[in-house]
């Protein structure tokens, strides 16, 4: 198990640590006379259930199956497992299990995924059913020693209280009794209204060793007699490497190896990563590029424009009434081409993983969003079978999508392989890592509103042409060829539903697949397609002669859940008030994973293309609030990193490669450019929306409906550096 | 090979003169709380104090370094008490995954050496680290905490 939160936990223990995880399982079976198994913790205290090991000292560790990478879940999941517990908060610390004891396991511990702000909102009912469970065995275990009904015995902050006779007794001192109980079948868990730690902006338990140089990421690791590595894969995707002359390179210092990777990479593997590099940027490669070197920026965007235009049919993700009779029919018709760019994730910590690969064992150390899905890849990299196979987790130096890919971790396997018995670290270089992301997929997007004599809006049409992540990378998840994930804040019903009610409306979606490779970036589609809604619905405003926000309401009666967040984010901002002089706002609103988000923002412009942004309001309404502290950090950061995308991102192609190699080409905003985030959070309760994500979605459509409102002028092009359009 | 004075003890490293100082620290000194973020001194996660300057380690040579005072993140707490740049933002909750925070206090210390009470434009203009997970707001109100404290 890989500890989280040890403020003591120096490098060298680090070391030790990972180097004893390779003796396998962590875990081992206690089997005493007559009663069940007793699962011990690799430090031989009993597992109540997987979810909950209790020490002697009352130290309560909690299971997390998903993966922390900045977003706050491993607090929020362990708060779940605490509120049912009732165990002591400042006693709870974590620990990751591997996949690979998961498996063992029967899938103790669930899904490991982490993406699609789904870490909280997918597990949220099991975890705490796993604490309530732990609860209930910790209570029967004393009213067993007391020989008294548990039913008049009550447990908070870890302490089991008698209540007529007043005895009491803790955790850790009934733990090894309630590890050998059965499980109750079933548990009841708390009444929302009874919670006392969900809700709570407590402290994130991972803070102190990230602020000391101590935490350890996937770049940090170290193993006994490791050996280090820098890659270089075919530039042009779906390209293949040709020859190289290792010759020119071997004498150069500290380098051991030169192994391709597969068919479209070469790696340098050195004492130093730094030498690793500086070979690997000397050794001549000749690549075979392909047909796809003829792609580039201009041919894509013909492609998708081509998309838009033309009159075949293509998927259907939202209908009713005919909008296209509707149109032609129409006393007046506005129409509009928006288009959104590649984006890379641009983690801060650029991908790596640590690979050790032996004839009879293959175990991978890395930052990754899906424990499972690195772990399938190392078997299949590996050709070793799942017991033989283990990743285990180390903290992502960020994620936004980017690490539920295992691209890195095949790559680490496969020279790993390479060199059996040596343990390789594979560190990508920024460039590297900007040439090989998973873009945020590339789409146009024409629209068309129709209004009757009295300037009602009584069709939309919107026709999307573009790129499809699905079909890259879940080709099982198409519907009959359809992406549903492409109309991500366009559906009918579900967790991304479309807001508004228009008598007749169509939404389609012409896919084309440019050879770019794609992947989930942060928000994913609903970054486009809420620019998309956004921008358009305050075209139609104003076309209408209408106040934004009072043309959405008319549309939004069916949708209150939707309005409310809007009608949050207007009354803070003050929008039934003037702004300040020289200031202008602009308003948006989107559904995205399971809840519903408003931003508004307050701006000046200067010249025409200086923007300062001064105000931020953001509303959100995710059902149940876990820990508003970090809930408001996410909001916020969905800001950081939409607005970063909207004024400075944007991958561009030419001769079939990304053209943009490190962040003085793919700018991200600083401190300067970004004012407070005010956050209003609105849980209605009943439900369970994700946080990390939906946000990001309204954070570009106010910025530009607000630059609209100060210039008269539409931005449908993103990024703003295409327009000269900047920070002031 | 190279000597290098960080946090007060002196390593001689087998090294190239013209490697960069970030490297030399992460993997010949294995201080590894520098991180490395762009290798081109944009980014900021390499931060560390030349004779107390905020420096971004990627960017200087190690033969430039040597004879100066170096300071990393590892070192910044003196004699087992944390920093109060630390101490703020272990207070604040700053860091979400916290890649960036090391160059980011690194930054802020050198700032509050110089200007103990610095103003929202001091802030701007001296903090340029890059944070993509979004902890500026955090980051900020830390600052002005340890300024009024």
């Amino acid at each position: 198990m890989n500890k989280h939160v040890s403020p003591r936990m120096n490098r060298r223990a680090f070391v030790i640590g990972s180097a004893t995880l390779g003796a396998g399982l962590a875990i081992g079976l206690d089997i005493p006379f007559g009663g069940p198994a007793v699962v011990r913790a690799a430090d031989g205290s009993p597992e109540i259930n997987a979810w909950v090991v209790v020490r002697p000292d009352d130290t309560v560790v909690i299971r997390i199956a998903r993966s922390e990478m900045g977003q706050g879940s491993l607090t929020g999941l362990a708060q779940l497992v605490a509120e049912e517990l009732e165990c002591d908060w400042t006693k709870v610390t974590t620990e990751y299990p591997t996949p690979g004891q998961s498996v063992a396991r029967k899938r103790a511990w669930g899904d490991f995924s982490t993406g699609g702000s789904r870490g909280i909102r997918s597990s949220q009912d099991y975890v705490r059913k796993g604490g309530a469970t732990a609860r209930v065995m910790l209570i029967q275990a004393a009213a067993d020693g007391w020989k008294v009904p548990a039913s008049e015995c009550t447990a908070a902050n870890s302490v089991i209280t008698h209540t007529p006779s007043g005895k009491t007794t803790t955790y850790g001192r009934v733990a090894e009794a309630a590890a050998k109980l059965t499980p109750p079948a079933d548990v009841k868990l708390k009444d929302p209204k009874d919670w006392r730690l969900i809700g709570k902006g407590v402290k994130r338990l991972d803070t102190a060793d990230k602020t000391t140089g101590t935490m350890i990421y996937g770049i940090d690791v170290k193993l006994p007699g490791m050996l280090n590595a820098a890659i270089k894969d075919c530039p042009v995707f779906g390209g293949t490497v040709k020859s190289f002359d290792e010759a020119k390179i071997t004498d150069m210092k500290g380098v051991k190896k030169v192994v391709k990777v597969g068919d479209t990479a070469v790696a340098v593997v050195a004492d130093t990563w730094w030498h690793a590099k500086t070979a690997l940027e000397a050794l001549p490669i000749v690549w075979n590029e392909g047909d796809n070197a003829k792609v580039s920026s201009e041919s894509i965007a013909k492609w998708l424009t081509e998309g838009l235009d033309n009159e075949q049919p293509a998927y259907v993700g939202n209908k009713n009434g005919d909008a296209k009779a509707a149109i032609a029919g129409a006393a007046r018709k506005i129409e509009a081409v928006y288009n959104y760019p590649y984006q890379n994730h641009a983690t801060m910590e650029p991908m790596n993983a640590t690979a050790l690969y032996t004839a009879d064992k293959c175990e991978v150390w890395c930052g990754t969003q899906n424990g499972e899905a690195a772990f399938a890849a190392v078997l299949e990299a590996s050709g070793l079978p799942a017991e033989k196979c283990d990743v285990h987790k180390v903290m992502p130096g960020g994620g936004f999508g980017r690490r539920g890919m295992t691209d890195y971790v095949r790559q680490a396997v496969a020279i790993a392989k390479q060199m059996p018995g040596t343990p390789i670290k594979l560190l990508w270089s920024r460039e590297e890592d900007m040439a090989h992301g998973r873009y945020h997929p590339i789409t146009q997007c024409k629209m068309t509103g129709a209004f009757d004599a009295n300037d009602n809006l009584v069709a939309l049409h919107y026709r999307l042409s573009g790129q499809s992540i699905l079909f890259s990378l879940r080709p099982e998840a198409l519907q009959n060829g359809m992406d549903p994930a492409a109309f991500q804040g366009f559906a009918q019903s579900g967790e991304a539903a479309f807001g508004y009610s228009v008598p007749n409306l169509l939404i389609e979606h012409a896919m084309r697949n440019p050879h770019v490779p794609p992947g989930f970036w942060r928000g994913v589609n609903v970054n486009h397609n809420a620019i998309y809604m956004e921008c358009f619905m305050d075209e139609l405003a104003h076309a209408a002669g209408q106040d934004p926000l009072e043309f959405r309401r008319k549309l939004m009666g069916n949708h209150p859940k939707h309005l409310a967040v809007l009608n949050a984010v207007a009354e803070k901002i003050g929008w039934s008030q003037p702004a300040p002089q020289g200031v202008y706002r602009g308003i948006a609103q989107v559904m995205g994973y399971g809840s519903y988000v408003a931003g508004a923002a307050e701006i000046s412009v200067t010249d025409g293309s200086k923007i300062k942004v001064h105000r931020i309001v953001a509303s959100t309404d995710p059902g149940y609030v876990v820990n508003p502290a970090q809930v408001e950090r996410q909001i916020a950061g969905s800001f950081v990193y939409g607005l970063s995308a909207l004024f400075y991102g944007g991958c561009t192609v030419k001769d079939g490669r990304i053209e943009q190699t490190n962040f003085d080409t793919y700018n991200s905003m600083r401190i300067n450019e970004m004012p407070k985030v005010e956050a209003v959070m609105v849980p209605s309760g009943g439900f369970w929306g994700g946080v990390g994500e939906p946000t990001i979605g309204v954070a570009a459509p106010a910025v530009l409906n607000a630059y609209f409102a100060a210039t008269g002028k539409r931005i449908r092009s993103v990024p703003l550096r295409d327009q000269n359009i900047t920070f002031a | 090979m190279a000597n290098l004075t960080i946090n007060g003890k002196t390593f001689t490293l087998d090294v190239e003169p013209d490697t960069p100082l970030l490297w030399a620290i992460r993997e010949n000194a294995g201080l590894t709380g520098t991180k490395y973020g762009c290798g081109i001194a944009q980014c900021g996660a390499c931060t560390v104090h030349i004779d107390g300057v905020a420096t971004r380690s990627c960017g200087i040579s190690v033969s430039e370094a040597e004879g100066k005072r170096i300071t990393t993140i590892e070192g910044l707490a003196a004699g087992g008490t944390l920093h109060k740049v630390q101490e703020a933002w272990i207070a604040q909750d700053v860091p979400q995954c916290g890649y960036c925070q090391s160059g980011m206090i690194m930054a802020v210390a050198a700032l509050l050496n110089e200007k103990p009470k610095p103003t929202d434009a001091d802030i701007d203009e001296a903090i340029t680290n890059i944070c993509r997970c979004g902890t500026f707001q955090q980051v900020r109100e830390a600052i002005h905490t340890i300024a009024s404290a």
